[in-house]
């Protein structure tokens, strides 16, 4: 018997890191003594090539950060051009803008729950949760003609107005999503081995969470109410009523809890947005954008992950002096080592979907 | 927030003050970037307990060269607060905040692989985005798009 340590490489090609992140991990026998996670392998210098393309092509670039919630990297960085230009959005736009977002957290969350569970050994819940799934791709697909990279959003409002159908087919979805979570809650909120793969995994404290930096709903997890859709309200947010789940330790399964309320949520904010929708007064469904000005702007939004922000410095021309994207999954994936250290090997893969990064976000 | 309690706690540290759209932009020099950072962490009335993000500029032509951005958040009062710090070219080097917020880590290695500004008594300044052999800085604006 030797004392030492062994090295194993996992990833950046492995179902269980989704994506292409690396992690070196130290094992003393199967508990990590170390991980060092290794990322930018999916690095296309975004940032760079945002100081080389107009306003509006940098629109489409923001899809493809976080190819899981494109809706709200569009949302994300509108919403910092329109601070820059000063431009108030009509309140339909406002509104149609808010039930896209909802409904792509709901998908980036079903995605999210049903690859984690996956991940841990449940190999149903992924099939119900991309049926659900699809009808929101099939929404977005209504809408702006594109599942999984819309480019929908426009400076001072949407590429068009929604149509009878849009309203249709969300009201149809709506109607039976609360029976439906219901079902994935059954499949794993009680299941014995659900929670002991998950209760007391990767905890964490808020002060600590805090200071790493990490958003979204692990600090909620952590017991914290904060979300930027309440406390920093963008969008006509204000309007809805809607509750901030929390958790209590932090842990993988609080975590779990928090993404499955917040489906929940999002689902009432959708129903209240389109119920409440203004009529089309015939106006245009998108302001008008004449010259984008001087200065520099950072804006932030609540996306499924935490908090994207955009910091944008322009000198007056047609491309921005400098595009800086806060991703929240990078900043997040901060947190991996001081949680999985002192765990087992297998806990690691449930940290690892706890975190719910996305590659292309964390790489940009 | 306003500009008269950010004078008060700290105003010895301001160098210059700006404010638009909402936000408050504070400059200051580099020597003074972590007692101020502490301050606006630990101040009752401030209490920034959340480095929303860390990243930085290439100014140039503009001289100094290079500046480093703070974006600041208190989930207490739900304000935020922008610190700028300018850097000479010749010397683009300011000590790293990770004391005050671990979030930093990684916020300033990308920054050190991105444009080359270094962070002293960062515990781990290596490349995180790039390969560790890479050559050069690829947001500095003499860096071609295409790539060297």
């Amino acid at each position: 018997m030797t004392e030492e340590s062994i090295t194993l490489n996992l990833g950046p090609h492995h179902p269980s890191t989704h994506g292409v992140l690396r992690v070196q991990l130290e094992l003393d026998g199967e508990i990590v003594v170390d991980a060092q996670p290794d990322v930018g392998f999916l690095h296309r210098g975004l940032e760079k090539l945002s100081e080389h393309r107009t306003y509006q092509q940098i629109l489409v670039l923001t899809d493809r950060l976080d190819y899981l919630a494109a809706m709200s990297n569009n949302f994300g960085y509108v919403l910092a051009v329109e601070k820059l230009l000063e431009i108030e959005v009509p309140k339909r736009a406002q509104y149609i803008r808010v039930a896209l977002v909802e409904l792509q957290r709901i998908a980036s969350h079903l995605f999210w729950l049903g690859t984690h569970a996956h991940d841990l050994g449940a190999m149903t819940p992924l099939f119900y949760m991309l049926r659900e799934r699809e009808d929101i791709m099939d929404i977005f697909d209504g809408i702006s003609g594109a599942r999984l990279t819309p480019s929908f959003m426009r400076f001072g409002g949407l590429a068009a107005d929604a149509d009878p159908d849009f309203v249709k087919k969300t009201k149809k979805l709506l109607d039976g999503f609360s029976g439906k979570v219901d079902d994935y809650e059954r499949l794993l909120t009680e299941n014995p081995m659900w929670k002991s793969r998950t209760q007391g995994v990767g905890m964490m404290s808020t002060e600590e969470a805090l200071n790493t930096g990490i958003s979204g709903p692990m600090i909620r997890a952590t017991g914290l109410e904060w979300d930027l859709r309440k406390s920093n309200p963008y969008s006509s947010y204000e309007d809805f009523d809607f509750e901030i789940p929390t958790g209590i330790r932090g842990d993988v399964y609080d975590c779990y809890r928090v993404r499955v309320k917040e489906m929940r949520e999002s689902a009432r904010i959708v129903s209240q947005a389109i119920d409440g929708l203004p009529e089309n007064d015939g106006s245009p469904i998108k302001a008008k954008v004449v010259k984008f000005p001087e200065g520099e702007v950072y804006h932030s939004i609540e996306s499924p992950r935490g908090e994207l922000g955009f910091y944008i410095v322009s000198a007056g021309g047609k491309s921005p002096f400098r595009l800086r994207v806060r991703p929240p999954s990078f900043v997040n994936l901060q947190g991996l080592n001081k949680m999985v250290k002192g765990r087992l090997l297998s806990d690691a893969v449930a940290i690892i979907g706890m975190i719910d990064i996305v590659l292309a976000e964390v790489d940009r | 927030m306003n500009l008269e309690i950010l004078e008060e706690k700290i105003g010895n540290y301001i160098k210059e003050k700006a404010s638009s759209r909402d936000e408050i932009t504070l400059t200051c020099d580099r020597e003074s970037i972590l007692p101020l950072c502490r301050i606006l962490k630990e101040d009752e009335a401030l209490s920034f307990d959340f480095l929303s993000d860390c990243c930085g500029l290439d100014m140039s032509p503009e001289t100094p060269r290079f500046m480093v951005v703070y974006n600041l958040y208190s989930i207490k009062y739900k304000h935020r607060l922008r610190i700028k710090v300018p850097l000479e070219e010749a010397d683009p080097v300011i000590d790293s905040v990770i004391p005050v917020w671990q979030a930093a880590n990684w916020l300033e290695r990308e920054c050190f692989d991105m444009l080359g500004i270094r962070f002293t008594d960062h515990p781990d300044l290596r490349r995180i985005i790039l390969p560790a052999k890479f050559d050069g800085h690829p947001l500095r604006k003499d860096f071609p798009l295409e790539g060297m």
